[in-house]
């Protein structure tokens, strides 16, 4: 995502990625970025939370409108309402994907 | 307190995605300021949990090639219209689970939270068009540097947006 982002930007379209993994985002030279230590594939929070939803948007937004250079980053100090263990779960998909499924495959020699 | 970038994922995983290569021609830093106050910008959302509109006008992501070449994922990019209520997309992704984004779109690609910030003055206007992609790419991300982003540009161009929020799945 954060080549997508460079690709937008480059063109001359100011762009914020909002990521779970902000490191990788910054490291990957993403020109703003807002981390939040929510679970994949929740980038904005939980379903129904519209506060947080709100906040999170609103933050990137204000980042986005507000830096003064490439490499900008804010972590939201947002924590996840359930168990670590659950939301573990609730990320992960129903079965591995191909590659997990094949790398597993390799591992046990099959 | 700063996010832990590594706090779901698998600890197998980890030593993959720390500070990994970065490819050529993308190793120095880039730069737009924004031309104009937030209040006065057209803005538009990416999200890449692979999301389409689901009323049959577009494929969902390819799937079953990703299946049948698991290095390979659909680079490929979806229009969708702001207007777009609950339970009009679809989600086409191996890696993520799609319940929560199925049960309110808002949780990947918020829409009407948006819409919201506009009613309320603090965002000038919502894109025509936001934007669906599948994050999961072959090594090298060559198709989406070499037309998927262009593409995108373009018609970000065409609708006179201001900026762009990209939210990874």
């Amino acid at each position: 995502m954060p080549v997508l982002a460079r690709h937008v930007e480059a063109a001359g379209i100011p762009t914020v990625v909002v990521t779970m993994m902000p490191d990788v985002a910054q490291w990957l030279l993403a020109p703003r970025v807002v981390g939040v230590e929510f679970p994949f594939g929740h980038s904005f929070g939980m379903p129904g939370d519209a506060v947080t939803h709100r906040r999170v948007l609103e933050t990137a937004l204000v980042v986005l409108a507000g830096a003064v250079a490439p490499g900008t980053r804010v972590d939201l100090d947002l924590a996840w309402p359930v168990s670590r263990g659950e939301a573990y779960k609730s990320w992960q998909p129903a079965e591995p994907s191909p590659i997990v499924k094949m790398l597993l495959d390799r591992q046990k020699g099959t | 307190m700063p996010v832990d970038s590594y706090a779901y994922l698998p600890r197998s995983f980890r030593a993959m995605y720390e500070e990994p290569p970065r490819l050529d021609g993308e190793t120095e830093p880039v730069w737009a300021p924004m031309g104009r106050r937030l209040a006065e910008s057209t803005v538009a959302l990416l999200s890449s949990a692979g999301l389409y509109v689901n009323d049959g006008s577009q494929e969902p992501f390819d799937l079953d090639r990703e299946r049948a070449e698991p290095g390979w994922g659909d680079p490929s990019w979806r229009a969708i219209p702001r207007s777009t209520p609950q339970g009009g997309l679809g989600m086409a992704h191996l890696h993520v689970n799609d319940a929560d984004t199925m049960a309110d779109h808002e949780v990947s690609l918020p829409l009407r939270t948006l819409d919201r910030l506009v009613m309320d003055g603090i965002v000038g206007e919502s894109a025509p068009t936001h934007y669906g992609v599948m994050g999961y790419q072959q090594a090298g991300l060559s198709e989406w540097r070499s037309h998927t982003a262009a593409e995108i540009v373009t018609r970000l161009r065409d609708e006179h947006v201001d900026c762009l929020l990209l939210a990874p799945a």
